[in-house]
């Protein structure tokens, strides 16, 4: 391919004699990035089988019925503070402080947890009037995607607590950063996803 | 429906009781007698020669990536042998069952032997053996230490292998699914398949799917970043492209099959509606989306083996391969084609003309790239040294194979013909013909190619060109048969048969299955007469073939390290380029190598998720929870762990250098 002399080959380096190790964790962004995505197409599924059987009410409730936009709001306003305070926390990282990263993660907990209480509420109501996940395709597909959005913020919650113990514990080292921005990442993929199914579902859902 | 009604569910055992155990099946009976022997000498072997300890710290919970390769490839042999027994059973019941005779399986067994054929071949054969393959080069032939995330490697592996254990254990403890290898609702539903088999197939092939999803990241993350300096994307090797495609695809599909299986689980779990007749559900919904994984999931299998045919036809044409950019560009356009033909599996469902139109054309058009890389290894051939060692000659063998089950691909992918040909024989006939001839076909060449790199010693060759002509005679005689017969109009899956005129092809595919068999067996006298001769057959150059690519540059077996210095590319074929301007290989100023260190989380999480997989299917929902909680409670413990990775002092790398040194010399 190339066309140099054999004089010139002595010069050319062919191993990295003065190599320094990678930085730890140097692919753990990209690697939790790609896994998001995989994740992302799993809701992807969840929506599309919304899309397709989402109309399908077997005689029974539609979402004019069900939904109480006004309730979903309060819940999707939980959610986004939730992110804000995310945000903060990262914030306090930089700074170097552990303390405040600990206590703006505690709120993000704490408004997650709000959420998922808002949510728990919303299907025991539904569960209770009878428009169970049985009752229909269209109530199978509703449950089935707003409860795996419900159980991934619920994983975050744990995750959220593990890391705190793992702040107080190792301080704001390496690791504990990655960590920080990792969850971060998914704290926020979940939101997006959230305002895809508040759109769709509850927002489409009432116009339909 | 099926001969035994759904079983009570107790608190403590859920569905499980003594029924569960086959005891009125003679054929399952010896088979547990046989692999409880079996079992029993092994355990006793190892336990005798003091070998828990060495495969505890040495392997089951290594991150090495050489290791972990060569056990998906050990798990991929074993689960061969699985499967194709099953296979056997088949081509024997067929032969068999005319005139009036019934053959020797009941119908409850037959179903569930072509559903366990299909299944474990798929996703415990050829699945574990490209990914083992593809950890054990990548790395290697990218000039890396490692992967990129070493515990999950080992992670993924252990969950592979506890989702064939779960499909194995159905096969002595109740029952596996009676419904194909895709579980079609409403078949597969909770009101047709009251009994443990489907639970058995979801749960086996979630857990390994995790494995599967968790080792296509990995491996995405090392070839992006973890290449030696100068390796631009154009300059990798060509099997390191096709596995960067390939785990494209798994981590772009094997979340779809996550979803749809979790999907008919809630179906069959908690009685929603997603799949059913009644109440607003769709079975097709069910057809559509298992097909868009499973479409994907062929190219996912034959994909690093057109990296293995381009890495073989150059090395032992002794030129570089031909068209390389084009290689690339076409691997990448069947990447991108594989997500846009799902439909054509059920072109019969009835979307309309114009719909199977497109996805007739769009599965017509991945041929043009695949015939390019076949003309790119024709002339990478032509007014090549050729040298007919048994990688090449499988090599040529998938070529004239290969392209033949092309052709009928081609033909199946017309609406109309497909109208006709749909769910015979003949689409039997193309998918095997495709899958031996190009998958198991390049995973021989491979084994062949790399087993000197992996031990430090060629494979025999009377053995293997043994196993190499009767897998080839074999193959077409035990499905050229089956072309005939799906012409004639014989549809898959059938136990009997009335007409007497079709006896004579089912009893030549017979025949072909039972010279494949001889080829099976050859190949494993193979590797033990190898091991055997290992002495004779010893390489101690690290480089048997006059290889081209980064791999060949290190020592055979590698050491843990893989290179004591990380090469530096500066072309395409970067050991090649080495050796021809004379490079020198360093022998002193070593330094520490940083390397992760071995954990034996992996074995115990997937432990755990085996145990789960268990109760799920037969409804012991205590030992649900508590292997559960269980699972999330030991990854959270291993999160604690901070101290991941050690050093390798340089005086332990300049000991291990000097010995290759003196090796090299002594080889020259």
């Amino acid at each position: 391919m190339t066309a140099r002399t054999i004089a010139a080959d002595q010069s050319v380096e062919f191993y990295n004699l003065d190599e320094h190790p990678h930085p730890e964790g140097h692919s753990t962004m990209l690697g939790f990035w790609i896994y998001l995505m995989s994740d992302c197409l799993i809701f992807a599924i969840l929506f599309a089988c919304y899309a397709v059987l989402g109309g399908n009410y077997a005689a029974g409730p539609a979402p004019k019925d069900l939904f109480d936009l006004k309730l979903i709001a309060l819940n999707t306003a939980m959610l986004l503070f939730s992110s804000i305070t995310y945000g903060f926390a990262v914030l306090q990282m930089q700074r170097g402080r552990v303390k405040g990263t600990q206590i703006w993660l505690a709120v993000t907990g704490l408004f997650g947890l709000a959420f998922l209480g808002i949510e728990l509420y919303e299907f025991h109501h539904l569960i209770e009037i009878g428009a169970t996940p049985q009752r229909s395709a269209f109530l199978s597909a509703f449950f089935t995607l707003v409860g795996t959005h419900g159980l991934h913020v619920t994983f975050g919650i744990i995750w959220l607590v593990t890391l705190m113990v793992q702040l107080g514990k190792h301080g704001l080292g390496a690791a504990n950063r990655r960590r920080v921005m990792c969850l971060s990442m998914f704290w926020h993929f979940l939101d997006v996803v959230w305002i895809g199914v508040f759109t769709i579902v509850y927002l489409m859902g009432v116009l339909r | 429906m099926t001969p035994h009604p759904a079983p009570e569910a107790g608190p403590f055992l859920g569905k499980l009781s003594l029924n569960a155990l086959p005891l009125h099946e003679p054929i399952l009976i010896f088979t547990f007698l046989g692999v409880a022997v079996g079992g029993l000498v092994v355990l006793a072997l190892i336990t005798r020669y003091r070998l828990w300890g060495y495969l505890w710290t040495e392997w089951f919970t290594t991150v090495d990536h050489k290791r972990i390769g060569i056990m998906y490839m050990i798990l991929g042999l074993v689960m061969f042998l699985r499967g194709f027994a099953d296979a056997i059973m088949m081509r024997l019941q067929q032969a068999m069952a005319f005139g009036g005779s019934e053959g020797y399986l009941p119908a409850h067994h037959y179903d569930q032997v072509f559903t366990a054929h299909g299944v474990i071949m798929i996703f415990f054969v050829a699945m574990p053996f490209i990914t083992g393959l593809m950890n054990y080069i990548v790395p290697l032939q990218i000039g890396a230490r490692d992967v990129s995330f070493p515990f999950l490697n080992n992670f993924s592996f252990w969950m592979t292998t506890s989702g064939a254990v779960l499909t194995m254990i159905s096969l002595f403890v109740g029952e596996y699914a009676q419904t194909g290898w895709l579980a079609y609702p409403p078949l597969s539903g909770i009101a047709y398949s009251p009994n443990v088999g489907v639970d058995y197939y979801i749960w086996g092939l979630q857990i390994a799917g995790v494995g599967t999803t968790l080792s296509g990241i990995n491996l995405i993350v090392t070839i992006l970043k973890l290449r030696a300096p100068g390796m631009g994307l154009m300059k990798m090797p060509v099997f390191t492209w096709t596995s960067l495609c390939s785990n494209i695809l798994i981590v772009a599909s094997f979340p779809i099959l996550t979803a749809t299986l979790a999907l008919l689980t809630l179906d069959r779990y908690v009685g929603t509606n997603f799949f059913t007749n009644d109440l607003g559900g769709s079975p097709m919904m069910y057809v559509n989306l298992i097909w868009i994984w499973g479409h994907p999931e062929v190219y996912i299998l034959v994909l690093p083996l057109f990296g293995v045919y381009s890495e073989v036809t150059s090395t032992f044409s002794g030129k570089k391969l031909f068209g390389y950019t084009s290689m690339v560009y076409a691997t990448v356009c069947i990447t991108i084609l594989s997500y846009i033909v799902w439909l054509h599996h059920f072109f019969t469902m009835g979307s309309g003309a114009s719909v199977n139109s497109f996805f007739g054309i769009t599965t017509m058009v991945i041929s043009i790239p695949t015939g390019a890389k076949l003309f790119n290894w024709l002339f990478t051939m032509y007014r090549g040294r050729i040298r007919f060692e048994l990688p090449m000659m499988w090599t040529i063998a998938f070529m004239l194979t290969f392209v033949v089950g092309g052709m009928t691909g081609v033909l199946l992918a017309v609406p109309p013909a497909d109208f006709v040909l749909h769910n015979s024989l003949f689409l039997i006939a193309h998918f095997h013909n495709v899958i031996i001839g190009g998958v198991l076909f390049g995973l021989f060449a491979a084994i062949n190619y790399w087993w000197p790199k992996a031990f430090g010693f060629k494979l025999d060759v009377f053995w293997g060109k043994i196993s190499f002509w009767c897998w080839v005679v074999g193959f077409w005689l035990a499905f050229m048969p089956l072309y005939i017969l799906g012409l004639m109009g014989v549809t898959r899956r059938m136990r009997v048969f009335d007409d007497p005129s079709l006896q004579i092809w089912f009893v030549i595919a017979a025949i072909g299955a039972a010279v494949i068999a001889v080829g099976i067996a050859a190949m494993l006298i193979q590797f033990g007469v190898s091991i055997w001769r290992r002495k004779e057959l010893a390489d101690e150059s690290g480089d048997p073939w006059g290889g081209r690519t980064l791999e060949w540059a290190t020592s055979s077996p590698p050491p843990d390290y893989n290179f004591a210095f990380t090469p530096v590319i500066h072309d395409l074929d970067a050991w090649h380029d080495m050796k021809r301007r004379g490079h020198r290989r360093p022998v002193g100023g070593f330094r520490d190598i940083h390397m992760p260190s071995n954990t034996g989380a992996g074995i115990i999480l997937a432990g755990f998720s085996l145990v789960l997989g268990f109760a799920l299917v037969w409804h012991i929902w205590w030992l649900a929870a508590v292997s559960f909680a269980a699972t999330i409670v030991g990854a959270i413990y291993h999160s604690f762990n901070y101290k991941r990775d050690f050093d390798i002092p340089a005086a332990t790398v300049a000991a291990v250098e000097d010995a290759r040194t003196r090796q090299l010399a002594a080889g020259a």
